[in-house]
């Protein structure tokens, strides 16, 4: 029975009500919010990656160094991946699925708000966790990828792997499921698949990539641990193990994750380029379509990370071949950005740069993926640093150079400021040229013999492979500075940046419609969808000949509506996926050390968390407990 | 003779060679303006190419094949490369093009066209890039099962099991037991039987390793457990530098090898002196006395526990530790990252963690620091240089 006394007494029945101060971004169930949190915890793992990656390439600056012991190395390099991959790319692209969706398909929150708060806090106590193993007798050492045998040996700290990726892995199948919900269920009326921003086809696919690939690694992980801690004998041969079959499963889950890592950044490129040329994007239903496809062929590819593993030569040419073939709708895409330019007006804005220079890059990234797939020339290339030049150039000049548009892009809708257009573009052009110095001469090192992973440059590859290598070192170098002036250019710009309006880019999509920044509850109406690029229509009527003309009275912004959104029902914040997950970490302490204890504790805590979840009530109070007296209805 | 340049005239082209008495006169002058503008792009394309042909070359490079089963998928990527520079080509070309042609002028707020699509357009680039993929799978399909395959001559079989962090090898044609450093006749094809080793062989458990020399093959992995193969062949002789490419730990950068191609003769000479037991050094010697600690160093864990020295009386079998019965015949040791001479392997001895970073003491894996005394050292060394 509810009180209707003092607010202070039943306190935990009360939902959390304060909007302002740290406690009420602790408890915050607003999408908007979430992906703030994202996106500056990305940034300080970014940095940290960044760090490690600026180790390794003082290591190997010049043959036969010793800036650092093979031990360390092998953990910086070990960290460079975990951290790249799994705390900055995956949840870098979260910030934007969590900021951007529901305002793009026109609803007021994601389909389970409090388990949007839960995947970014597991994230956070995830990194934490991976990270603090630096304390605990050494980081992971094993390589990203920690094949077996290797990382069930106790020198490998792989028991952190293990635990800590399990616990990244929820963080993203809650949001996949959260996210491919919310598209199913909640879009504004009128919006039919074929009119949703390809950004939300692009999050759609990409939920449904980590809904199956997830689960596959999670098994490879429990195995791992399972060898590592408990000596299992999954993948130790002398018992009748097979370090084959962990590598089968890593990959079922490692070649989805790649495409789990670029379609967000793809997506983010087919809104940036329509905008800024005055276009629709090309062919928008083959966009959707080769998205799709790259996805689901993407799950029939896995063994070509395996071309000179313990396969035949069957597998082996099957895998090639299937290969070959994502090519054709990754292809369909590049010529389909460059088409939207092509006949625009195109406005070279920082953001665009980076979408353009997302193109290109990543056409090098696949044409020497498609190198990849030749199988007997692969035997050449796998191992070296041919293969991490293609993957950065990829996921960097792939990826990141999508991930960075979008916050050149976007920047605006969130702040309510412009970033600095001089800074952003000297940032881009330091940028290009760094990750080409860095990144580029890996193709040449690699060819010449250079293998990766190894801690020091030997000094018989050569003086040729030497000058690769020092090369690369100094694109570091150019890479950090540019770094520092985004960074600056971000932090100035959301104090004292340029006033943006609602719509400072002449936008085709409904996020543009909302207050800047937008309302808590988003719309003050829904709006009424009835065409694709939507907000575009609403401005512009199009000519006979296809040219747009504006619509003289202006149907646009949403909030010319009178601001009184007093009965918009919104999620309540709560504390409990907070307090929930922090459960995570005794017990993902416990699972490392085999300390029955910590795994109890961690699992009552969690439990009790769960159940705190599961009985809090509704501010506005529900059908056995009406409101208390007093409490905030917003 | 003279030349006359010709003066200023309207309609005269003072760069032309003039013809005067049948006889063409150069113009010299014109000749420096004229000519340097086509001339240097085709220096300039001549270096690039030179200096890309002597940038492909190395010890360990992959873009220098001196066999066939490294030739062969030269001649296939070659292709392959020249389509996707193509590619890079045209797409770069219509990323830069687009991004010029269709750049907003200043002042310019006119609309374009808000053109959706174009099927036919997007039909051929569906098209087109599949045929050519399709005509390059063919090729590689072969070409998989080419280099898998048992060749069809007489071949070579040398057993290869990958240690942390060494590689060793077995000839079971002639029971020999080697490490790190193959010897094969040239233009022979060589078989490689390869696994890693596991608990079931030694205290190590074992972990994933790849056998690669750039020059002679692409690379294939050692995985405990299961048996690959690797062909390889020489057809020049030389002495081929590779390393291990599977990430295996600590020291996976210092486990290197070797491969020494030599003519038949050398070939069949080489295997003799391998079949050769050991020498037993005569007694009193400083070599005989390193013998004996070589067996038995009271307290501490002999030499013999993990190294073999065949002396001809029982049986070779394989060991944890490289073989060492003709050790000196071998010219890097410790995984080939370090020349053998008598001060390096004396140092080694004294301290093997300090010349290779291998951890022994957490690890159990590698070679232990056995605290040698300069005079173990000094015996020792000497026994170890009459292992030849």
């Amino acid at each position: 029975m509810a009180t209707t006394t003092a607010a202070g007494t039943d306190t935990a029945r009360i939902r959390p009500s304060k909007s302002t101060g740290f406690l009420s971004w602790v408890a915050t169930t607003d999408h908007k919010r979430i992906g703030i949190l994202y996106f500056w915890t990305v940034l300080v793992f970014f940095f940290i990656g960044g760090v490690e990656s600026s180790l390794i390439r003082a290591q190997l600056a010049q043959a036969e160094l010793s800036v650092l012991t093979a031990e360390i190395y092998n953990q910086m390099f070990t960290m460079h991946g975990i951290t790249m991959v799994f705390l900055v790319v995956m949840p870098f692209a979260a910030a934007f699925f969590n900021y951007l969706l529901p305002l793009m398909i026109g609803a007021r929150d994601v389909a389970f708000p409090r388990l949007n708060a839960f995947s970014y806090w597991f994230y956070l106590f995830g990194g934490i966790f991976l990270y603090s193993s630096f304390f605990l007798g050494g980081a992971p050492n094993g390589s990203w990828v920690g094949y077996a045998p290797l990382s069930t040996n106790a020198v490998s700290n792989m028991a952190f792997y293990a635990v800590g990726l399990q616990i990244l892995g929820v963080s993203s199948l809650a949001s996949a499921v959260n996210f491919i919900v919310t598209i199913v269920n909640m879009r504004a009326p009128g919006m039919t698949f074929m009119r949703m921003p390809m950004f939300v086809w692009m999050t759609l696919t990409t939920s449904f990539l980590l809904l199956f690939a997830v689960p596959i690694i999670a098994v490879a992980l429990f195995m791992l641990q399972f060898d590592a801690v408990f000596s299992a004998q999954f993948f130790q041969p002398a018992t009748g193990g097979d370090p084959v079959l962990y590598q089968h499963l890593f990959w079922l889950f490692g070649h989805p994750e790649v495409y789990i890592m670029i379609l967000p950044a793809m997506g983010i490129v087919s809104e940036v380029m329509p905008t800024f040329s005055r276009k629709p994007l090309f062919g928008y239903a083959a966009m959707a379509f080769a998205g799709a496809a790259i996805g689901f062929i993407g799950f029939g590819v896995w063994a070509h990370h395996m071309f000179t593993s313990a396969i035949g030569p069957v597998p082996r040419a099957a895998f090639s071949v299937a290969t070959m073939f994502i090519a054709v709708p990754t292809g369909i895409k590049i010529f389909n950005w460059v088409f939207t330019m092509w006949g625009g007006r195109i406005r070279f804005t920082t953001a665009m740069l980076f979408s353009v220079g997302f193109v290109s890059m990543f056409t090098i990234g696949g044409l020497s993926g498609v190198m990849h797939a030749i199988v007997p020339h692969n035997a050449q290339q796998h191992d070296t640093y041919f293969v991490v030049a293609h993957f950065h150039y990829v996921l960097f000049g792939g990826a990141l150079f999508g991930l960075i548009s979008g916050v050149y892009y976007w920047f605006p809708k969130v702040t309510g400021r412009l970033m600095n257009e001089k800074l952003g573009k000297v940032h881009f052009w330091t940028w290009l040229f760094g990750f080409n110095l860095t990144f580029g001469p890996m193709h040449m090192s690699g060819l010449l013999g250079q293998p990766r992973r190894t801690a020091v440059l030997p000094d018989e590859l050569g003086p040729t492979v030497e000058l690769y290598n020092l090369l690369s070192s100094l694109g570091v170098i150019v890479l950090i500075v540019s770094a520092s002036i985004f960074l600056f250019n971000l932090i100035r710009s959301i104090r004292r940046g340029e006033a943006s309006g609602d719509d400072p880019w002449d936008a085709r999509t409904i996020e543009w419609m909302t207050a800047t920044p937008p309302k808590h509850h988003n719309f003050d109406v829904i709006p009424v969808v009835t065409s694709r690029d939507e907000f575009w229509h609403r401005k512009y009527a199009e000519s006979e000949q296809g040219i747009p003309v504006a619509v003289p009275v202006g149907a646009s912004v949403d909030h010319d509506a009178d601001g009184d959104a007093g009965h918009i029902h919104m999620p309540d914040p709560s504390l409990w996926p907070a307090i929930h997950t922090l459960g995570v970490l005794p017990l993902g302490y416990g699972l490392v050390y085999a300390n029955w204890l910590l795994i109890g504790i961690g699992a009552v805590w969690m439990v009790t968390g769960m159940f705190g979840w599961i009985i809090e009530p509704l501010a506005e109070g529900d059908d056995d407990e009406p409101a208390l007296a007093g409490s905030a209805a917003h | 003779m003279v030349v006359r340049v010709p003066t200023a005239r309207s309609g005269t082209d003072l760069t032309a060679d003039r013809e005067a008495d049948g006889v063409v006169r150069k113009n010299l002058a014109a000749r420096g303006s004229r000519r340097t503008p086509r001339r240097a792009p085709r220096v300039a394309l001549f270096a690039t190419v030179a200096l890309v042909l002597a940038a492909c070359s190395g010890d360990q490079s992959a873009l220098d094949p001196a066999g066939p089963f490294a030739q062969r998928p030269q001649d296939l990527i070659v292709w392959v490369f020249g389509i996707a520079v193509v590619v890079f080509v045209l797409v770069q070309g219509l990323i830069l093009y687009t991004s010029f042609r269709y750049r907003r002028r200043e002042g310019d707020d006119s609309m374009p066209e808000q053109v959706h699509g174009n099927t036919k357009l997007e039909i051929v680039w569906t098209l087109i890039p599949a045929m050519i993929l399709a005509a390059i799978a063919v090729p590689t399909v072969q070409l998989i099962f080419e280099q898998m395959d048992e060749p069809d001559v007489d071949y070579l079989t040398v057993e290869v099991i990958g240690h942390r962090w060494w590689f060793e090898y077995y000839y079971p044609d002639y029971d020999i037991y080697t490490a790190n450093e193959m010897a094969i006749p040239v233009g022979m094809p060589v078989r490689l039987e390869m696994t890693a080793t596991d608990l079931a062989r030694s205290p190590d458990l074992g972990v994933i390793h790849s056998f690669w020399i750039p020059r002679l093959a692409g690379k294939q992995d050692l995985v405990p457990g299961h048996t690959t193969y690797l062909n390889l062949q020489a057809d020049e002789p030389g002495r081929y530098i590779g390393q291990c490419a599977e990430y295996c730990g600590l020291s996976h950068v210092n486990m290197r090898t070797r491969v020494e191609a030599m003519g038949m003769a050398d070939f069949e000479q080489w295997v003799e002196a391998q079949r050769t037991p050991a020498p037993i050094p005569v007694a009193g010697t400083l070599e005989a006395r390193g013998r004996e600690l070589f067996g038995d160093l009271g307290a501490r864990q002999a030499c013999a526990s993990c190294h073999q020295v065949w002396e001809g009386d029982s049986p070779r079998g394989p060991a944890q530790g490289p073989d060492l019965t003709h050790l000196w015949s071998r010219e890097e040791f410790a995984g080939a990252i370090h020349d053998l001479t008598p001060e390096n392997l004396r140092a080694w001895l004294a301290n093997p963690n300090a010349m290779k970073p291998m951890q022994y003491e957490v690890n159990g894996i590698g070679m232990p620091n056995l605290n040698l005394t300069d005079d173990e050292l000094d015996a020792l060394t000497a026994y170890l240089e009459t292992l030849r």
